[in-house]
């Protein structure tokens, strides 16, 4: 068996019974990226001496401490990192070698004794659903390697699924943890707006970024973000809020709780295949003593057309601070300073990155403010009552976490407004600042994965964790692995 | 509202400090006019009485101390620099 299949506190046994070291879990990593990241491109820089010298001073240590003690993990990379570099997948940053502090969650990941493997690819700048917009080489489905991860953690996502490290931390805007978590088979939590510190995570829509856990399992992500969540000063989003043991709710027991399922999530545009494994996932709940009800949020087909406006504004604020004067790429033929700022600009960004600031500065541009961003912000509110409301009523909201499995690559990436409007299921979860998570609950014919996404009231994470976690024990989904280079040791 | 037309794009990529090709501004032209569109239909919604949200969690400003804090050094804070000099970002003429 992998080392990887066991869960943290399974290698947290064996490390104590001294049937396995750190160093051969470090090992397991960088052999498993030897192995496969040639054919899924997971990981854009690696951080091996470092790991590896960790590790051996872990081993020497007399006192085994902290929650990931051990632990080979991959960071999506707009998480700044101390000397490691940081590129957000944009060839602006291809030269930010040496960033100067880590992020708080880096910091609270080191402090448990986590131990940071490299860097993962991503769309760039966290713009896309698909991975292609890196501008590195993008990063391939490892269930099959014709179709995409999604993103825009998909190096976060892939790198779980194909065994390359244990757990992963990605960002959330608009979707971006748990669509390419359910693309590629693994779990993947958005915590609720403020949970989680941002300090050093590349801002893109600073209203709705969020960072969340990428793990095989519900047990192993409610870990992660216990160590994760918290007050930060550096952050004035943070709230001061306890954090509960997130995994003291995995009881397994969901008997009374109720379910609402909006209809909204199940129409049109929602394939057959995905539809059946909700519905199928909902009779094991019955099973287990839940109950359900068809629910609506009224306003959903409004989220993505809100959500655009909205993210772009802010990325179009956000990314100013790419000029080429501090730190990054500077382009090599400029006359004078405008001239700098607009060709370093526009030879660094991608595509899709210059297409959502082109937006978010129209939207807020003389004369268009009300009519875009402040509209938006007021549709935000309706779609956040409609939330509101349902949670009157029921503990969670349940599925579907994407309306198709992974898309072919290429299939999308022509057609921006088409890319968009199969983020519907996602969008709306980060208007309300609600937690959502995804758990693998089914495969579609051709061998792909799909993903129920349970969505519930701010700062309830443990009934979020505690719903999927007793679906989770009730099915295999989640045992099931991708066949990457050969056999998957 | 009204179609988008190229001297806008222009104008708006010369605020967003992008330099535009010919060709990148026309296909801008075309994607910023459909997203748009799309975005229009907002307005089916009578959000007349309606609060925007602008923070999404119920919560009221939190102060903090202002103190003085070791945070980076000049050096630090020039080393990623593209171009330096005297302790200083160097960049091209402001002025011609």
């Amino acid at each position: 068996m992998p080392l990887f299949d066991h869960t943290i506190k399974e290698l947290e046994e064996k490390i104590h019974n001294k049937e396995i070291s750190v160093q051969d879990l470090v090992d397991a990593s960088f052999n498993r990226i030897r192995e496969v990241d040639g054919e899924i491109h997971a990981f854009l820089t690696l951080n091996e001496e470092n790991a590896r010298q960790k590790a051996k001073e872990l081993d020497e240590s007399e006192e085994k401490s902290g929650k990931l003690f051990g632990m080979p993990l991959g960071l999506k990379d707009n998480i700044v990192t101390k000397g490691l570099r940081t590129t957000c997948a944009s060839q602006i940053l291809d030269n930010f070698h040496d960033p100067l502090y880590d992020a708080t969650v880096v910091q609270k990941l080191q402090n448990e004794n986590g131990i940071t493997i490299g860097k993962l690819n991503m769309d760039e700048f966290a713009m896309g659903s698909t991975n292609e917009n890196s501008s590195y080489t993008p990063v391939r489905n490892p269930w099959n390697t014709d179709h995409v991860p999604g993103g825009s953690s998909g190096g976060s996502a892939a790198a779980v699924a194909a065994g390359e490290v244990l757990f992963s931390l990605g960002s959330d805007t608009g979707g971006s943890i748990r669509q390419p978590a359910a693309f590629c088979g693994v779990v993947g939590m958005k915590p609720t707006y403020g949970r989680v510190s941002r300090f050093g995570l590349v801002a893109f829509a600073s209203s709705l970024d969020q960072i969340g856990p990428i793990t095989r399992t519900v047990e192993d992500n409610a870990r992660v973000l216990e160590v994760i969540s918290g007050l930060d000063p550096m952050d004035a989003t943070s709230v001061n809020l306890d954090v509960p043991k997130f995994t003291d709710a995995l009881t397994g027991d969901v008997k009374g709780l109720k379910i609402g399922v909006p209809k909204e999530y199940l129409g049109e545009g929602v394939d057959p295949e995905v539809k059946e494994s909700v519905m199928q996932a909902l009779k094991v709940y019955e099973s287990l003593g839940a109950t359900w009800e068809e629910v609506s949020i009224p306003h959903a087909k409004y989220a993505v057309a809100a959500y655009y406006l909205l993210s772009s504004s802010e990325a179009s604020a956000n990314l100013a601070r790419f000029d080429g004067v501090r730190y990054g790429v500077r382009t090599k033929n400029a006359d004078n300073m405008i001239d700098m700022f607009k060709k370093s600009r526009s030879e660094g960004f991608g595509e899709e990155v210059k297409r959502r600031i082109m937006l978010g500065t129209f939207a807020l541009s003389s004369g268009y403010y009300d009519a875009y961003y402040k509209k938006a912000q007021k549709v935000r509110t309706l779609i956040k009552n409609d939330f509101e409301k349902i949670f009157e009523n029921y503990d969670v909201i349940i599925g579907p976490t994407t309306p198709t499995t992974a898309y072919k690559v290429g299939e999308k990436i022509n057609d921006p407004l088409l890319m968009y409007v199969n983020d519907i299921t996602t969008i709306p979860v980060n208007l309300a600042g609600a937690p959502a998570i995804t758990v693998p609950c089914g495969f579609s014919e051709n061998g792909l994965p799909i993903g129920l996404q349970i969505i519930g009231k701010h700062f309830d994470e443990s009934t979020v964790y505690r719903t999927a976690h007793a679906f989770e024990q009730a099915t295999d989904y989640h045992t099931k692995r991708p066949q990457l280079g050969g056999a998957n040791k | 509202m009204a179609n988008i037309t190229i001297e806008q794009v222009k104008h708006v990529a010369h605020l967003a400090r992008l330099a535009l090709t010919d060709e990148e501004a026309e296909q801008l032209t075309k994607d910023l006019a459909a997203i748009i569109q799309y975005a229009e239909q907002l307005n089916e919604l009578d959000t007349e009485n309606i609060e925007p949200t602008t923070h999404v969690i119920d919560m009221k400003n939190v102060m903090r101390k202002d103190e003085p804090k070791e945070w980076i050094t000049q050096e630090e804070a020039l080393k990623n620099a593209p171009d330096h000099k005297d302790g200083l970002f160097r960049v091209p003429a402001i002025l011609e």
